[in-house]
């Protein structure tokens, strides 16, 4: 960035901030882009080659990613705790994405989660850190309340405003790439669960119905993808695992540009009864996407 | 080498020692390797003392070094290894260098009459109670401990406020390089207690020199009563010396005399300032345990000293101190007060929670083990990654305020880290490795259902079993196809993880009682889940 550009950006930035706040600057977008499959499922393969394949046959990253364009990545880094033990996205997994961003032509990739443990602990343990760093990404704090914005979540039953990342406000992609497990009070984690790590003030949807307030935040702003990763799964002890016991080698991976079909397929790739996961039915409920995997164009590759 | 450069080389060790000291207080983002911890602190006198009595540590001989140090030449402790000794030099020295610049006629330092009352009963008030058991007035009155809440609660604050305001800058530039530190504050009362300690020490030092060193310091009353058996002992050559006066001037310690041309070496720290200006080389070293620089002749007396108002040492607590606050939100970008993440009940939880004993940090064994051995430095609160540990106020009762205390609503204790117990210099907080750390049960974690969400909303909520990192907190079955937590105490080793998640308030619906005594947690071992996965079949949808 020169430095004509980069103070026209600051101006522009700060000018948005003082006028008026982020909401109305970055209303909400739906991806506006044609694939020719709603959801890809691909099981058999290493992470890297995987998504490799399935975004392939979504016609590939520039379909998502243009020349320019700032991307947000958020894996689940919520705890500190070693790849080995699931509980975080695959590192691998992350730099693959980055590296397909860029190779779009992607300015800037940046990842961030606003964590449960220790904000760098669990950056520099998960392996997220470096593999970002290596891949050429940007891997930013996301435990800073400075940096969450205040936003409407206008179709929000429970939840109707919080406080959101200012990446997630400000770039052109956002990239979900949660990793499927088992969570106490979710009943499974994937990919609407891991935008909690998008806000501020968790304690507030734990306190006002979890599973309405996941749903309502999925309405806020819908990723442009969602990769889910479930190369291990931790299929009880979840969302932070006890020991490697807890773990399921599953080698899949989901991907969507539909939230809620992403979760949908993800639980039953758990093997958990739609049903009995709340979120997924009030998300559909509330529009935010298709649980009915059944009326989906799924492109499945056994590798 | 010419005598002096001794001066020389005095700051240069003094500052290394105290640059040192000051930045493992201040490495709030843990940069760091935990072992330095130890080297550095190695020589810190009472630290180095409780650690040998507590630990009977052979590692923890620093304290006996210095001893030794101080009876073949003095002071040296106090002139270069002390923090809060160096820490006074800077502000002697930007006071002379401001009296310099506005001219002022009157001299900063002359020769003033030892008090050797005040002296001694300091020195009893922190040894007579520690041999009566408690450790309180040492934690008052340690110079390493003091400049530790110095730094812990005023310079500490100070650097996050300035990294915060330069994250903030950056931020607006699309830079995140350098980011905000999520501070949950300074508790009030230790805060109040190093501001006191910091205007008398400042005070003192910027009118007096090394007042301070020689009136409330119990070390230096010490190590000053070891010194007068000292080796070398420095002293005046009297057929060099011409009476001059500009040594006495120079002199942080007030103890040389020009008119009977004496230096009070009790008082002395070895600053060497007087080698350094005396322009007929009149200052000398004497040999000997039991050379005693004249005290045949009689004495002139010196001119009436004042005596300093030194006893409101004592600190006057006060209410929680509304007014603080308010400037600590309005300075702060993230507030640095100890607050509560603000979040909105939707109906208040009723069961008050009464904690019969305080948590105490992995590695400290009991709670009277702790509070025997900590001398409140403050920096395991200061490097504390969760910044879960915080001074306590009366939950040790009374003569355990300021002594750390593991602290559920500003954090809790992250699984993977024992810092505290690699940091701490007196053994009140063992070294304990991971594995071990992992099993040690500090409390157990109580189930308050009237308080719970699942329970009063009848909604799901999960958030201290996803917390827990032993799934000592376990969702099970509740009505209505929702879960609620269930405690198995023998897993739960007390980190404060489920404590700290809860999202009900103003009362938590688990929280951690502590153990009095640490006990051993169980592994939670499990079967292995099956692995039973055909790569090859086709999906489930």
């Amino acid at each position: 960035m020169d430095r004509r550009k980069f103070i026209k950006a600051s101006l522009v930035t700060s000018g948005a901030v003082a006028f008026g706040g982020y909401a109305s600057v970055y209303p909400f977008i739906a991806s506006s882009l044609s694939s020719p499959y709603d959801l890809v499922a691909i099981k058999g393969g290493e992470p890297e080659a995987m998504f490799d394949k399935a975004i392939a046959s979504l016609g590939g990253m520039k379909n998502f990613v243009k020349k320019n364009q700032k991307v947000v990545i958020k894996p689940n880094i919520g705890w500190d705790v070693v790849p080995e033990l699931a509980a975080n996205t695959n590192p691998k997994l992350v730099a693959r994405i980055i590296k397909h961003c860029f190779d779009a032509g992607a300015k800037d990739v940046y990842v961030f989660d606003h964590t449960c443990d220790n904000g760098s602990r669990c950056y520099t343990n998960s392996g997220i850190e470096k593999a970002v760093k290596d891949a050429g990404g940007k891997i930013v704090s996301g435990e800073s309340e400075s940096y969450y914005h205040q936003v409407d979540v206008k179709k929000g039953k429970r939840l109707t405003n919080s406080k959101v990342h200012e990446l997630i406000l400000e770039s052109d992609v956002f990239i979900n790439v949660p990793i499927l497990k088992h969570h106490g009070g979710g009943k499974i984690t994937a990919g609407m669960k891991n935008l909690m790590g998008v806000v501020w003030d968790r304690r507030y949807w734990h306190q006002n119905d979890l599973h309405q307030c996941i749903a309502d935040f999925a309405t806020f702003k819908k990723p442009d993808l969602n990769i889910v990763d479930a190369y291990l799964v931790m299929k009880r002890n979840g969302p932070r695992g006890v020991s490697k016991d807890d773990l399921l080698t599953l080698k899949s991976q989901i991907i969507s540009t539909d939230i809620v079909a992403a979760d949908a397929a993800a639980a039953k790739l758990f093997g958990i009864d739609l049903a009995d996961v709340p979120y997924i039915n009030y998300a559909d409920e509330l529009k935010a996407g298709r649980k009915d995997l059944s009326k989906l164009n799924i492109n499945r590759i056994i590798m | 080498m010419k005598v002096t450069a001794f001066k020389k080389i005095r700051v240069a060790v003094s500052l290394i020692f105290f640059l040192f000291t000051l930045s493992l207080f201040l490495d709030y983002r843990n940069v760091f390797p935990s072992s330095i911890y130890a080297k550095i602190l190695f020589l810190q006198f009472v630290p180095s003392f409780i650690k040998f009595i507590s630990l009977a540590g052979i590692g923890a001989v620093g304290f006996l070094v210095v001893l030794l140090l101080t009876l073949f030449s003095g002071r040296v402790y106090c002139s270069s290894i002390c923090p809060l000794g160096t820490f006074q030099d800077v502000i002697s020295f930007l006071s002379r260098k401001m009296k310099k610049k506005k001219k002022k006629k009157r001299e900063f330092l002359r020769y003033e009459k030892g008090k050797k009352w005040w002296r001694y009963s300091f020195l009893a008030l922190a040894v007579v109670p520690f041999l009566g058991g408690t450790i309180f007035f040492i934690n008052l009155l340690d110079p390493y401990s003091s400049f530790g809440k110095i730094s812990s609660h005023l310079f500490r604050p100070l650097l996050i406020i300035a990294n915060n305001l330069i994250a903030f800058l950056f931020e607006k530039m699309n830079m995140y390089l350098v980011y905000p530190f999520e501070f949950k504050g300074v508790e009030i009362f230790s805060f109040s207690l190093a501001l006191i300690i910091f205007l008398v020490v400042v005070y003192l030092s910027f009118t007096k020199g090394r007042l301070y060193c020689n009136t409330v310091c119990p070390v230096g009353t010490l190590l000053g009563f070891v010194s007068k058996f000292a080796f070398v002992k420095i002293a005046i050559d009297e057929k060099k010396c011409k009476s001059c006066g500009i040594c006495e001037r120079v002199c942080k310690s007030n103890c040389i005399d020009k008119i009977n041309k004496t230096v009070d070496f009790d008082r002395c720290v070895s600053c060497f300032n007087c080698f350094d200006v005396c322009p007929t080389d009149g200052m000398k070293f004497e040999y000997g345990f039991f050379s005693s620089p004249k005290n045949d002749k009689v004495k002139i007396e010196a001119t009436s000293s004042r005596e300093l108002n030194e006893h409101d040492e004592k600190v006057l607590y006060s209410k929680r101190n509304f007014l603080f606050n308010t400037f600590a939100y309005a300075v702060g970008l993230t507030g640095i007060t100890l607050s509560q993440i603000k979040i909105n009940p939707k109906k208040a939880s009723k069961v008050s929670i009464f904690r019969k004993n305080p948590v105490t940090p992995p590695g400290s064994k009991s709670r009277t083990n702790f509070t025997q051995n900590c001398t409140a430095c403050h920096l395991c609160v200061s490097v504390c990654p969760t910044q879960v540990l915080q001074p306590a106020y009366l939950e040790y009762g009374l003569l355990g305020m300021f002594q750390p205390r593991m602290d559920f609503q500003t954090g809790f204790c992250n699984y993977e880290c024992n810092l505290c117990g690699e940091v701490c210099p007196t053994g009140a907080i063992s070294s304990v490795s991971l594995e071990a750390k992992k099993l040690t049960q500090l409390g157990k974690a109580k189930f308050v259902k009237d308080n719970c969400i699942v329970n009063t909303e009848n909604t799901d909520c999960g958030a201290c079993s996803e917390h827990c990192p032993t799934k000592a907190v376990n969702m099970v079955p509740y009505k209505n196809k929702l879960v609620i937590p269930e405690v198995k105490e023998e897993f739960c080793i007390g980190c404060g993880a489920c404590e700290f998640a809860c999202p009900t308030k103003p009362y938590k619906a688990i929280y951690v009682e502590g153990n009095p005594k640490h006990l051993n947690a169980k592994i939670n071992k499990e079967k292995k889940i099956e692995q039973k996965v055909d790569y090859k079949e086709e999906f489930p949808f």
